[in-house]
């Protein structure tokens, strides 16, 4: 399996020579390349299969710090995806952060058998295969997914433990308002109760407003069936809600009259009103992946600073940079379309003199909400100012890494 | 109600008139042993769905024992590898206090992102405490429990937690009518609506 690579440059070579000398001219069959050069190498019956990335990339998931997966009873809770490491704005569905209500196995479900189920306040409640299901008209969309859990504290040291807890898909499904339409739904109807299949079988109460206005049954992930940690083979996603409601093994939809304060949302529980809304859906959110902790600038120069941004409110409208640790701020590239609740991967040029400094990233989303900093958080909601404020609601503000001069990359936080 | 504003837009394209019947036609009608099978969730106020039976603390003393839930949570409810599912003695019982002043004797099995919970003394409504249970317990025999032994172990858990004293009866009507002290510290959220801020005025 040894490669050699001056044989195949001198393959290339002498190709490149004989299409400059004889444009356009016929290869005569004596000009070929002998049958070894042809015969690729090391392809396993794998890799033909379903292709293995190269085993110089190595990057991985991690249990997110905090408790351990598996845990004791072999249950997994939070697994972090390493965000340093992705390139463009798309999550590879294999390195997609995983989270569960309770720690959870990941169940075996067989499609033929899996049904979903929608029944109570409907005028005609219907059980559909699989197969029915992919039959309805389907729509792709680009979303991210961030767990609750996701909270950048002063003992983080990477942006896989900072940030980890976010990914984002092209998933594909039916929306639920299509399949609600079917069975026709009564005007007692406020709220549904989405619930799993699996051992636990966790359930989520979304209002009947998100339910028609952009939730989606979801069958395929990234251009194949969903993983199965990520609810095969179906699952629900209501776009910029926080993790917890996005069902994983849908096998129900009940419509209901009211909040029903299942298991999930007991867990999930703020004592006020405005928190709890603050609680649902994510406000702008961005972070910079490049230059992040634990990484190393190699010296004075040019780089790209990296990043992603999102948000649960709609689509992100601009992402400054500063390189100042906030004093100010330069526009960012948007790298691609900016979907609704969806990541966007973002850069921006960046000389380094070599000296000491701190970069943050601040997103504002098309609503005109703006990603804040933790001493603005405090500041609105009176909170004591320190390093551990923790922000009401879910965790959105502007994280700040640190650069030494030694091109050494650390929490800002902390 | 705010949502049937969005049906709005619907009618007036003439995609569907919501009074009308299904466009596809796919699906078959579940029966009603069907749907009462799989319909789990309880409502948490009324407990409409509560199946009948009953139980009582002293039952439940001895089904937390025989049913295992002592093996994983430990002999008291407290101290096990699983979470701390009883106050013990000596620590505030929880009344007028955060979940996150409840200490939680199972390291690293924090519940949720409130920090430690005590589910039998925290939920807003008892329902949810059986809802709980039925599904979800005993951890790998999930579903195995009668109604009669859920009632049972909801009502010694409620005992313990000084919510209902030793002799209550918790069957379809008692249990959602049984008073939980922190209420308050589960505040359901506004109504969302498409395309806005989460909560109107708040600039981040
Ligand atoms: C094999 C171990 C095991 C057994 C047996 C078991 N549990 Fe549990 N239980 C757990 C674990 C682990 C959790 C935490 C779930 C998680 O977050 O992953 C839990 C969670 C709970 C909770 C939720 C705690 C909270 O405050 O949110 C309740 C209530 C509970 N169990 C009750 C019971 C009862 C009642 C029984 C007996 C019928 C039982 N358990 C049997 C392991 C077990």
């Amino acid at each position: 399996m040894k490669s050699k690579p001056t044989n195949r440059r001198g393959f290339l070579k002498g190709g490149a020579a004989l299409a400059g000398l004889a444009a356009g001219a016929v290869q005569s069959v004596k000009a070929q390349p002998p049958d070894t050069f042809l015969r690729p190498r090391g392809t396993s019956k794998e890799q033909i299969a379903y292709g293995e990335r190269s085993k110089y990339v190595t990057s991985k998931r991690e249990p997110a710090p905090g408790r351990a997966s598996p845990d004791a009873f072999g249950l997994a809770f939070h697994i972090g995806t390493p965000l340093q490491d992705q390139i463009g704005s798309v999550t590879p569905s294999a390195l997609h952060y995983v989270a569960t209500h309770r720690g959870a196995f990941v169940p075996e479900i067989d499609p033929k058998e899996h049904r979903f189920m929608i029944h109570g306040m409907v005028d005609r409640p219907l059980v559909f295969t699989m197969d029915e299901l992919m039959r309805f008209p389907s729509v792709s969309r680009f979303h991210f997914i961030e767990c609750a859990g996701n909270r950048a504290r002063t003992t983080h040291k990477t942006v896989q433990q900072t940030h980890g807890l976010t990914s984002n898909s092209e998933w594909t499904g039916v929306l639920l308002s299509t399949l609600l339409k079917e069975c026709g739904v009564q005007s007692a109807g406020t709220w549904i109760v989405a619930e799993g299949a699996e051992e636990v079988k966790g359930n989520s109460s979304i209002p009947m407003t998100k339910a028609l206005d952009d939730c989606m049954i979801a069958y395929g992930q990234n251009g194949e069936p969903l993983r199965p940690q990520q609810g095969f083979p179906l699952r629900l996603l209501a776009p910029g809600y926080e993790g917890i409601f996005q069902v994983k093994h849908l096998r129900r939809v009940k419509v209901v009259d009211r909040y029903y304060w299942t298991y999930n949302d007991y867990g999930h529980r703020r004592s006020e009103a405005r928190e709890a809304a603050l609680a649902t859906v994510w406000g702008p959110k961005s972070v910079i992946t490049f230059p992040s902790g634990g990484q190393k600038v190699a010296g004075p120069g040019i780089y790209e600073i990296r990043g992603l941004a999102w948000s649960g409110q709609g689509a992100v409208k601009t992402v400054e940079i500063s390189m100042d640790g906030g004093k100010s701020w330069k526009a960012a590239q948007l790298k691609g379309p900016t979907y609704k609740m969806a990541h966007v991967a973002f850069g921006l040029q960046w000389n380094w003199d070599g000296k000491e400094c701190e970069l943050q990233s601040r997103c504002t989303d098309d609503q005109g909400s703006i990603q804040p900093s933790l001493p603005q958080v405090a500041k609105y909601w009176n909170l004591p100012a320190g390093k551990e404020i923790r922000v009401k609601g879910l965790d959105n503000p502007i994280h700040p890494w640190k650069i030494a001069s030694d091109g050494s990359v650390t929490n800002g936080m902390a | 109600m705010a949502w049937r504003k969005l049906l709005l837009p619907f009618a007036l394209l003439g995609v569907c008139a919501w009074a009308q019947g299904p466009t596809y036609k796919m699906g078959r009608t579940p029966s009603a042993d069907e749907v009462k099978a799989i319909d789990i969730a309880i409502n948490p106020v009324t407990g409409k769905e509560l199946p009948a039976g009953q139980g009582t603390a002293a039952e439940g003393t001895k089904l937390f024992v025989s049913k295992g839930c002592a093996g994983c949570h430990g002999a008291n409810g407290y101290g096990g590898r699983a979470p701390t599912l009883i106050v013990p003695k000596g620590f505030p019982t929880g009344a007028g206090k955060g979940p996150e002043k409840i200490p939680n004797l199972a390291p690293g099995m924090e519940m949720g992102i409130m920090g430690p919970g005590l589910m039998a003394v925290h939920a807003p409504y008892a329902p949810v405490i059986w809802d709980y249970i039925n599904r979800a317990m005993p951890l790998n025999r999930e579903g195995t429990l009668t109604p009669n032994e859920v009632y049972a172990i909801v009502a010694f858990l409620m005992w313990k937690g000084e919510v209902i004293k030793e002799d209550e009866v918790m069957d379809q009507n008692t249990l959602p009518k049984v008073k939980m002290p922190h209420l308050d510290m589960a505040t359901e959220s506004p109504i969302w609506k498409p395309s806005s801020k989460r909560v109107t005025g708040y600039p981040y």
